[in-house]
């Protein structure tokens, strides 16, 4: 047995440098705490190659079939006698996939910064920040337990929170950065009431026992409890609660949007490629016991996987704002993930869509980093995120220009890039399970297409725009990491992720089903037609087409007014109906009972302070009656 | 042949007496009429301890001594009484307790 | 001498050299150095106590000494310790040690002000290790009474009516207080024997369940009152929102921990069968307190009040938890009492850092104040985290152990209400994330707020104390909690023998 106790290093060596950085960053040259935490990341990535390596290819299996193996463990808290929450790597075929993913794109977000942040105040407040976000992400990933899976949960949420409110000086980077954080934490409120329900039926909050399919875990809690499911359901029901609050799962989805308003590299390390797939990640972890005691909870997540990618797909067709685009896009792209585990089974073939939902994880994170970090290099160019100040810039931008437009084609599934494999399997597992989520997961596959190449045409070429001063090409340090990602974008495909990536750990045959593929190719050539003669050129037919479908143009373009929706709910509902009355109740009710109490006690005492009149002889008049007439009393009394 | 006067007499004088103290305790005006009740009180106490101590205990001298002793305190009272008169008149111009209420409330 | 007797003489001895000085600037330095032997005692202390631990000494309550006081009434001068005694007592040693520091530059008769604060301190470190609850209660008065002088001397705002609400109704627990004890004391030696204050006596003995009815409401409430419990709660918010900094902080940060402490260790420790009988009432009222001081905190404008909400809020959370009467409950309650006793002395401290530099509190005329003052908003922030429970801060670690240890019952009221209390961690992110965005970040609203300094030293080593204590609690939460877990089994089993 291969010793993986090494990687416990994995997540500690960013968290070391956070300390240091976060300590001494205002003291050194900025310049320095950027290199220092790159260097930082650059250990732990080839820590976590090695480790793949490791694991894949030197690690015997049983059965043929990939264990899961515990590095390292270490009590954290005891909670009961069976409770205790650990800390502790665990290395499993998804875990390491992440580890690749995660350090891949952070190494890669750390060489951009240097050159996008440069200059910017708080520097090493910024790669402090992500070095805190990598190990939460790291301690994430490689979790042991569902608990510590929600501590470092709970710990991204809040790098994100500081990430998106980087500019704290500026009014709208800090709504959002509240925004996505009470949001997150209200969808981690039904994480944590599932994880307390599922903890108390199976007794345990281990990963290993949880998904052992032939453990006593697993077959707990299947009696019928409410409304027809039974607890184990309900259980995992709040626990994807959770997973579609980070994944900006439909309704949960308002933050991330929002979210953009922080540094481009951090919208493509969090909100494109990490943390926004710890909800699949999060189903994933927990697929054993979702598809063999609660499948009902996997249709839930399938269908709210489908119709997120759909709502998203039609929002970001209408959306100026590049980065709002590509955010809305990486909604969609994780609705096919969830689709993917969603119409999954567990062992098999039946495991494909859990195989396909990974695969796409993987390579999604590879292109959407591409083209966020593509994004970043044109608004560095421009000093604008909106498409209408943009156009005609492939000649000035060649290197994002290319890399760019390699992205676009993969993420519209073009045949032989990388996304053409994973979105290809998906749709075959979702074609085998539910015809209805399939042709919806078709038309979106169009519509992904279509407003990639909108955004694509839009910028790179219409019409030519007159920049105040030229624009120019970003430096070496970004866009080696853009060509880095270009090359991964266009050969991930080829990762034969069906051999090591699997629901049960066996090697799954997994092949190209024409049947599925043609039409997907034909929707995805068509969306790219129709931005080509729409966008191509500056044309009125973006106009026409918009007037024409008025009401779903304009709710589109105004995100079907959740927003609203929710500031209507929060604003009103809490705080003026709830907030305010309680505050006011506190003051006036129970506050004023416990003053009205001293105020009868003073307005008793002020009556009767009349009888301390100062008159001394009304005193001893008193003092005399009184005596006499207790003397009468006593010797009545006792004389009888 | 001596007779003894009983009792009662002297219990009627001393009620008497400390009636007479309470009474104008209670009603006079003037601070050195209401010591002088109080000294009335006191000295009606102290007939009733002589009385008593001659008539159940004749051998022993504790209520002689007691009179004696409240007539020591009542000296020395009378002493600090005037006192705080005289400062009274000086505050108020005047020794009439029904101007001196500066202890209500 | 023994040592915990030290924790009550120190604060004596320290007063007593504080008469002595001249001038302010030695009245802080003996406070602070009285306060740091006291820190330091209460290192060994917790040295000590695994030491003796280790060495196999499994009594019950350890370091005891036993002084008779009042012979007739059987009063005893009785002290020891157990896990629990030890943790609160390091928590008070650090937020004394925090507050002499945070009120440095107090410089209205300095003198009194640290004679009043030390004085506090001493009777919160008595109460502490008494076991008498005779003695417990003598130690008590000493705690409030000074809080009346310091806040009605030294506070600001209405501060003669906070000063009075605040001391009128702790007086008023204390009267329901003072029945219940003596109840308990009458009943104390149910089979003949001379009757007892002795809390480990009275715990071998079993009261008659018509006297534990009429008295554990009436030690509960007396108790609760202190610890904020809904509807007594209303002295807080006003009371801390006059009170001076230090005063705040050990006022929310320890005082109202008697209150949660004195509820476990005497109420439900002693009348076990009432506190299953009536716990159901108490749940509710403390479930309530945890979701309505949340809610009341959304809409605050001061500072202060936002704390003094949020602080009913996490001390109904001990209460609530204590009612479960199981041990990772009542372990997790211990731990939201250290914890909320760290960082609400942290926000309180900060929040008197904060209004000595802008002279307001209220957070609608503040803002962009991290940029003048990086280390008092990184600290805000880090208090902030903590309050609404981020992994690797001290109330994670305490909300998750009181959230996990009360859906352990058996009961599915018990559960039911747990998931209303869980619902409140959403609540506190909404208001902590909305002071911290109007405090700190945005632009800065008032140009003279430009000229603003950060933290001096003095307020760095406050400052640092607390936010040290509240990582290594939350980063490596596994010897407190089992400090607490090993003493509250004797409770435990009290709890279930008592129970046919």
């Amino acid at each position: 047995m291969t010793d993986f106790s090494y990687t416990i290093l994995i997540p500690l060596i960013p968290i070391f440098f956070f300390l240091i950085i976060g300590l001494t960053g205002h003291k050194m040259k900025p310049i320095i705490s950027g290199l220092i935490g790159t260097t930082g990341l650059s250990i732990a990535a080839i820590l976590s190659y090695f480790t793949a390596y490791q694991y894949f290819f030197n690690t015997e299996k049983i059965d043929g079939a990939y264990q899961k193996i515990l590095a390292f463990n270490t009590v954290w808290i005891n909670f009961t006698d069976k409770l205790h929450v650990d800390m502790g790597v665990l290395l499993d075929p998804i875990s390491v996939m992440m580890l690749i993913v995660v350090t891949t794109i952070s190494l890669m977000v750390h060489i951009y910064s240097l050159g996008y942040m440069k200059g910017e105040k708080g520097f090493a407040r910024f790669y402090a920040f992500l070095s805190l976000f990598s190990f939460s992400m790291l301690g994430l990933v490689l979790a042991t337990n569902i608990f510590q899976m929600y501590i470092f949960w709970e710990l991204v949420g809040v790098s994100s929170f500081l990430l998106i409110g980087f500019y704290y000086e500026k009014p709208s980077a800090v709504s959002a950065s509240k925004k996505a954080f009470i949001v997150t934490r209200f969808a981690d409120l039904g994480f944590l009431i599932g994880i307390l329900i599922l903890s108390f039926n199976t007794g345990t909050f281990d990963f290993i026992s949880l998904t052992d399919i032939h453990g006593t875990a697993i077959a707990s809690g299947s009696g019928i409890a409410f409304m027809g499911l039974s607890t184990m359901t309900w259980s995992l029901i709040f626990v994807f609660i959770g997973g579609a609050g980070k994944s900006a799962m439909f309704p949960l989805h308002i933050w991330l949007p929002d979210a953009m308003e922080g540094p481009t590299p951090v919208s493509a390390l969090i909100h494109a490629a990490t943390m926004v797939v710890a909800g699949v990640y999060l189903v994933a972890r927990l697929f054993p016991v979702y598809a063999i005691s609660a499948p009902d909870g996997l249709t839930v997540v399938a269908y709210v996987g489908s119709f997120s990618s759909l709502f998203a797909a039609v929002i970001a067709c209408t959306q100026y704002d590049i980065k709002r685009v590509l955010a809305f896009s990486t909604m969609s792209q994780i609705g096919y993930m969830m689709v993917g585990v969603g119409v999954s089974r567990y062992g098999g073939h039946e495991g494909l869509g859990f195989m396909a939902s990974m695969f796409h994880l993987f390579t999604h994170a590879m292109f959407k980093a591409l083209l966020f970090l593509g994004a970043g290099a044109i608004i560095h160019a421009v000093h604008s995120n909106v498409m209408t100040d943009m156009g005609g810039l492939r000649k000035y931008l060649p290197i994002t220009h290319i890399t760019f437009l390699i992205a676009c084609l993969t993420i519209a599934g073009v045949p032989f890039l990388s996304a053409f494999f994973s979105k290809d399997e998906i749709l075959t597992a979702a074609f085998h399970h539910n015809k209805l989520i399939f042709f919806v997961q078709l038309f979106v596959a169009g519509l992904t297409a279509f407003y990639m190449f909108r955004l694509y045409f839009r910028i790179f070429w219409n019409r030519d725009t007159h920049y105040h001063h030229t624009p120019h090409e970003a430096p070496l340090t970004m866009s080696i990491p853009l060509m880095f990602l270009a090359v991964a974008s266009i050969f991930a495909g080829y990762i034969p992720f069906s051999k090591l990536v699997t629901s049960d750990g066996l090697p799954l045959e997994a092949h190209i089903e024409w049947i599925v593929a043609i039409p997907s190719i034909i929707v995805g050539l068509l969306g790219i037609s129709i931005a080509f003669v729409m966008y191509k050129k500056e044309t009125t037919i973006p106009q026409k087409i918009g007037s024409s479908f008025k009401l779903l143009y304009v709710g589109a373009f105004n995100k079907f007014y959740f927003d609203e929706i929710y500031l209507f709910v929060t604003k009103k509902i809490i705080f003026n109906y709830i907030s305010r009355p309680v505050a006011w109740f506190d003051r006036h009710v129970v506050d004023a009972t416990m003053d009205g109490i001293a105020w009868i006690t003073n307005a008793v005492s002020f009556r009767i302070k009349g009888l301390q009149s100062g008159q001394v002889q009304q005193y001893a008049f008193v003092f005399v009656s009184s005596a006499i007439l207790l003397g009468i009393l006593f010797i009545y009394l006792f004389s009888i | 042949m001596h007779t003894v006067i009983p009792i009662e007499y002297f219990l009627v004088t001393a009620t008497l007496m400390f009636f007479a103290g309470v009474y104008g305790f209670i009603t006079r005006k003037n601070l050195i009429t209401i010591l002088m009740s109080v000294e009335l009180m006191l000295n009606a106490v102290n007939i009733i301890f002589i009385a008593f101590n001659r008539y159940l205990y004749p051998g022993q001298l504790e209520g002689h001594f007691f009179a004696l002793f409240v007539i020591a305190v009542a000296a020395a009272e009378a002493a600090v009484a005037i006192a705080i008169i005289i400062n009274i008149y000086r505050n108020f111009q005047s020794i009439d307790v029904e101007e001196t209420d500066k202890m209500k409330y | 001498m023994d040592i915990l007797s030290l924790f009550v003489i120190i604060p004596v001895i320290t007063v007593l050299a504080i008469i002595l000085v001249k001038n302010p600037m030695q009245t802080r330095l003996i406070s602070a150095i009285g306060m740091g032997i006291q820190l330091l005692l209460a290192a060994y202390l917790i040295y000590a106590y695994f030491a003796e631990r280790n060495a196999g000494n499994m009594d019950e309550m350890l370091f005891m000494k036993d002084i008779i006081w009042y012979e007739a009434l059987n009063i005893h001068y009785t002290v020891g310790v157990d896990g629990i005694s030890v943790a609160m007592i390091a928590l008070t040693s650090v937020v004394v040690f925090a507050g002499v520091f945070a009120s440095w530059k107090v410089d209205f008769l300095p003198k009194e002000f640290f004679i009043s604060l030390i004085l506090l301190s001493s009777g919160v470190f008595g109460f502490f290790i008494s076991l008498d609850i005779f003695t417990m209660f003598l130690f008590y008065e000493v705690a409030v009474i000074p809080m009346y002088l310091l806040i009605g001397i030294w506070g600001s705002g209405p501060k003669e009516y906070a000063a009075m609400k605040l001391t009128l109704m702790l007086m008023g627990g204390s009267a329901l207080l003072m029945v219940g004890l003596l109840g308990i004391y009458t009943n104390s030696a149910p089979n003949g024997g001379p009757l007892t204050f002795n809390i480990l006596e009275i715990a071998k003995v079993h009261i008659p369940i018509e006297a534990q009815r009429m008295f554990f409401p009436m030690t509960f409430v007396g108790f609760g009152i202190l610890g904020a419990l809904f509807p007594f709660h209303t002295w807080s918010p006003d009371g801390h929102a006059s009170a001076p900094t230090a005063v705040s902080m050990l006022h929310a940060g320890v005082l109202m921990k008697l209150g949660g402490y004195g509820a476990f260790r005497v109420a439900i420790f002693l009348l076990p069968d009432a506190a299953h009988e009536l716990s159901w009432i108490f749940i509710i009222l403390t479930s309530i307190s945890v979701v309505y001081g949340a809610f009341g905190a959304i809409v605050q404008k001061d500072l202060k009040y936002i704390n003094a909400y949020s602080s009913v809020s996490h001390c109904g959370l001990v209460l609530f938890a204590v009612l479960m009467m199981n041990k990772t409950a009542m372990d997790g309650a211990i731990l939201q009492m250290i914890s909320h006793g760290l960082m609400t002395a942290l926000f309180f401290a900060l929040i008197g850092m904060i209004y000595g530099r802008t002279h307001t509190r209220l957070i609608n005329e503040m803002g962009g104040l991290m940029k003048v003052m990086p280390f008092l908003g990184v600290a805000y922030v880090i208090a902030g985290l903590a309050s609404l429970g981020l992994p690797g801060l001290s109330g994670f670690v305490a909300e998750m152990t009181i959230f996990v240890g009360s859906f352990q019952h058996v009961d599915t009221f018990h559960r039911v209400v747990t998931i209303v209390a869980v619902s409140s961690i959403v609540i506190t992110a909404v208001y902590i994330l909305r002071v911290v965005g109007a405090l700190l970040f945005g632009p800065i609203k008032n140009d003279h707020f430009l000229q603003l300094e950060d933290a001096k030293w003095y307020e760095k080593i406050s400052t640092v104390t607390l936010i040290m204590a509240i990582a290594a609690i939350g980063i490596a939460p596994l010897w407190l909690s089992n400090m607490i877990g090993d003493s509250l089994q004797p409770i435990i089993d009290k709890l279930t023998i008592m129970i046919p």
